[in-house]
C-alpha cells in the first residue's frame, strides 16, 4: 500500500445555505459570497486514507477539480495530514456534468501515476448525485465499492469492507486497486492539529490545467456534458403543526402510527 | 494596517471550534456539579496543540505565539469558559519556565506541560490577597542545600490538577526579597489544601496550596534569588491578563450567539422579540462590545508576539473585556426574560462565569491602576 488518492470537492458551506440563490436562467447556484468548505463526507474519505498512511506510511494525495480559488480549502484538508494536493483547474472544465467531471478526475489520476486505492465521499452536498465515484472507477476500469461504512485491513493486505445497504450491511473482501466511497459512519475524521497546520503550509498544491491533462475539449465542460437541466426548483421549507386529540393512549398510538407512516422508524 | 487574520490563524480557529463544539459540551454538566476540571480532555487538547501552543518546539510545544493562543482560548471560552481558564494559567506556567528557567528546568518541566501530562500553576495569591504582591507572607529560607518553604497560597487555579507548582515566596524583605520556586507536589511538606467552590468557571479547579517546612532542592529556584517579583509581574501581566481577557472574550461570543438566537426565535406580540427596539439595542451593544474586546485582545497579543512592551495594552484588554463580559452576559440574561435564570439555559452560566473573570488574573481595579499610570505618564512632574 504505497499511494492513496482522495477525491475532494469544495462545496458551499451548509451554514450559509439560507443565503444561497439560484440563477433563474442558467439554473446554477450563485456561489459568490458563499464560503466554501470541504464536502463533509470527503473528510471521512480523507480519514480512511490517512489510516493507511498511519499503518503503511502510504503517500496520501488529494485530488480536486475546482477553480484556483479553492486552494485555501485544499490547504485545510492538507492540514488533516495529506502529503500533497493536485488541483485540476481550467476554464475548459467549467460546466462539466458528472460524466465530464469523472473523465477529468480519471485523467488527473492517470497523470498522478500508480495508486493502490482511491477514496471518495459517497456523495457531495451540492449535487448529491453520487454518480462521480462510480464513473471515475469505470473510466479507470477498476471496481467501485460504494456506501462503505467500515474498513478493515486484512493480513493479506486485502480489505474487509462493510457496505451499508437499505436494510442492513454487506461484508466483502476486496483487493486493490479499488475505488471506495464512504458514508459518515465509516470513521470519525481527525481534528486538525496546530502542528499539521504549520506543516501544511509547506505542502505543495500542484495546479494542472488541460494543457497538462490533454483531454479532447469536446468531451469535457459544457460540450462534453450530456446532462441537460430541464428545471431546478427551490423547495420551500415549511413546518406544519398537527394537533392530536384524545386520551394519552390514543394520542400516543396515533403519534406512533404517524411516525411509522413517515418512515422515521 | 491589516486587520485580517492569516489563513493559519483562521484554520487554527476552525480547528479549535470544531474540537470545542464536539468534545466539551458532554463534560459541562459534570463540571458544573463537581467543580472539577475534565483532565481527560488534556490528552486530546495536547494532540491538537492547545496545551503546548506557546511552548517552544524544542520542549515539546508547538511554538506558536500569543495571538494564536488568544484565538484558541476565545474559541474554547465560547463553549465553556472554565476550560480556557485552566488552560491560560497552564500557559502562564509555561511562560514563566520559558522566560526564567535554566535549560535543565525547561527540559524537565516544560515537556510534561506541553504534552498535557499535568497542568501548570503559578501561585502568587495568599489569604491576605494577590494585588499586594510585595506584602506576601510565605517565606523561603536556604538551609544547607535545600530551600525551606512555609506559608499558604490560595485562589490558585489548577492547584489540585498539577504535579508541580511555581510558587512565589519571600526570601528577604522588600520588593527585591521575593523569589520564585518550582515545587513538586511530592516534595516533603507540600500539600494541597481546600478546594474552593466558585459561583462560576466551576469546571476550573481552584484551591489552596499549603507548605509546612516544605523542602525544595536548592536548584529549584526559578530565576535569580530576589527575582521573584519580576517572575510574578511579567507572567501575570504578559500571559495571565491576556489569557483572562481571551477567556472573557469567549464568553462575549457566546452571549451574542445565545441572545441573538433566542431573540430571533422567541415570539411576542406576533413577532420575534428581536424586532422590538429595546431588545435589538441590547443586541447592538453586545455586538459592539464583542468587536471592541476582540480588537483590544488581539492587539495586545499581537504586540507580545512582536516583542513589544504590552503590559498597558494587556491591562486594558483584561479590565475592559472582563467587565464587558459581565455587561453582555447580564443583557443576554435579560433578553431571555425569566428563561434567563433557569439552569437549562446557557446564559445564566455565562453571567456566573463572567463574574469570576473580573477579580481573577489581576483585579479590574489593579488593571485600571496600570492604565491610569500610563494615562498620567506624560504629565508626571520630574522630581
Amino acid at each position: 500500500m504505497k499511494r492513496m488518492i482522495v477525491c475532494v470537492k469544495p462545496v458551499p458551506d451548509p451554514n450559509a445555505w439560507d443565503r444561497l440563490q439560484m440563477d433563474p436562467v442558467s439554473k446554477t447556484l450563485i456561489r459568490e459570497g458563499i464560503p466554501s468548505v470541504i464536502n463533509p463526507l470527503d473528510k471521512h474519505a480523507v480519514e480512511a486514507a490517512l489510516k493507511m498512511k498511519d499503518l503503511f506510511g502510504a503517500e496520501v494525495i488529494l485530488l480536486s477539480m475546482a477553480p484556483v480559488d479553492a486552494q485555501p480549502v485544499l490547504r485545510e484538508v492538507l492540514a488533516m495530514g495529506a502529503d500533497r494536493a493536485v488541483l485540476l483547474s481550467d476554464k475548459a472544465f467549467a460546466g462539466s456534468d458528472t460524466l465530464a467531471t469523472a473523465r477529468i478526475l480519471a485523467q488527473g489520476i492517470r497523470n498522478i501515476g500508480e495508486f493502490d486505492l482511491i477514496f471518495c465521499g459517497n456523495f457531495t452536498l451540492d449535487g448529491s448525485t453520487a454518480q462521480v465515484p462510480s464513473q471515475v472507477a469505470e473510466f479507470l476500469d477498476i471496481p467501485n465499492v460504494m456506501h462503505v461504512c467500515d474498513m478493515d485491513i486484512l493480513k493479506t493486505e486485502s480489505l474487509l469492507l462493510t457496505q451499508k445497504i437499505e436494510q442492513g450491511t454487506v461484508k466483502l473482501e476486496a483487493e486493490p486497486p479499488l475505488l471506495l466511497s464512504f458514508t459518515k459512519e465509516a470513521n470519525k475524521p481527525r481534528y486538525i492539529s496546530f502542528m499539521e497546520i504549520l506543516a501544511a503550509e509547506k505542502r505543495e498544491i500542484h495546479i494542472w490545467d488541460n494543457a497538462i491533462l490533454n483531454i479532447d475539449e469536446t468531451l469535457i465542460g459544457l460540450k462534453g456534458s450530456p446532462t441537460q437541466m430541464a428545471d431546478l426548483l427551490l423547495q420551500p421549507k415549511q413546518r406544519k403543526g398537527i394537533r392530536l386529540t384524545g386520551n394519552p393512549e390514543e394520542i400516543a398510538r396515533e403519534l406512533a402510527d404517524k411516525i411509522h407512516q413517515l418512515g422515521i422508524i | 494596517m491589516d486587520f485580517l487574520l492569516s489563513q493559519r490563524e483562521e484554520l487554527l480557529r476552525k480547528s479549535v471550534r470544531e474540537f470545542a463544539e464536539a468534545e466539551i459540551p458532554p463534560k459541562i454538566e459534570a463540571m458544573e456539579k463537581t467543580g472539577e476540571f475534565p483532565t481527560e480532555l488534556l490528552e486530546p487538547m495536547a494532540r491538537l496543540g492547545i496545551t503546548g501552543i506557546i511552548a517552544p518546539l524544542e520542549y515539546g510545544g508547538v511554538g506558536l505565539g500569543y495571538l494564536a493562543r488568544t484565538i484558541a482560548l476565545e474559541e474554547l471560552g465560547r463553549v465553556c469558559a472554565a476550560i480556557p481558564m485552566g488552560m491560560q494559567v497552564h500557559h502562564m506556567a509555561i511562560a514563566a519556565l520559558n522566560d526564567f528557567g535554566t535549560d535543565e528546568q525547561k527540559q524537565k518541566y516544560i515537556p510534561p506541560l506541553a504534552k498535557g501530562d499535568t497542568m501548570g500553576v503559578v501561585a502568587v495569591t495568599e489569604p491576605s490577597g494577590g494585588s499586594d504582591v510585595v506584602g506576601m507572607q510565605a517565606t523561603a529560607e536556604l538551609k544547607e542545600d535545600k530551600w525551606i518553604l512555609n506559608g499558604r497560597k490560595c485562589f490558585i487555579t489548577n492547584s489540585h490538577t498539577s504535579d508541580f507548582w511555581i510558587v512565589i515566596a519571600k526570601t528577604a524583605e522588600g520588593a527585591k526579597g521575593l523569589s520564585a520556586f518550582i515545587v513538586e507536589k511530592n516534595h516533603p511538606g507540600a500539600k494541597t489544601g481546600r478546594v474552593e467552590h466558585k459561583i462560576g468557571l466551576r469546571g476550573a479547579n481552584t484551591g489552596e496550596l499549603v507548605f509546612d517546612n516544605c523542602e525544595i532542592p536548592k536548584e529549584n529556584i526559578l530565576g535569580q534569588e530576589g527575582g521573584g517579583l519580576a517572575v510574578a509581574l511579567k507572567t501575570v501581566s504578559e500571559s495571565g491578563r491576556t489569557g483572562m481577557a481571551a477567556t472573557a472574550l469567549g464568553i462575549i461570543n457566546a452571549c451574542l450567539e445565545e441572545a441573538a438566537r433566542f431573540a430571533s426565535e422567541r415570539v411576542l406580540y406576533g413577532k420575534p422579540i428581536s424586532s422590538l427596539q429595546a431588545i435589538s439595542f441590547y443586541l447592538a451593544e453586545i455586538y459592539t462590545e464583542l468587536d471592541i474586546c476582540r480588537l483590544l485582545c488581539y492587539r495586545a497579543s499581537w504586540m507580545k508576539d512582536q516583542n513589544m512592551r504590552c503590559d498597558t495594552e494587556n491591562a486594558m484588554a483584561k479590565s475592559y473585556t472582563c467587565d464587558a463580559a459581565v455587561r453582555c452576559a447580564r443583557k443576554a440574561v435579560e433578553i431571555h426574560g425569566a428563561y434567563g435564570i433557569l439552569q437549562e439555559y446557557k446564559v445564566q452560566r455565562l453571567l456566573r462565569d463572567a463574574m469570576v473573570t473580573v477579580p481573577a488574573g489581576g483585579t479590574g481595579e489593579i488593571g485600571k491602576v496600570v492604565l491610569a499610570r500610563a494615562a498620567l505618564a506624560p504629565y508626571r512632574k520630574k522630581k
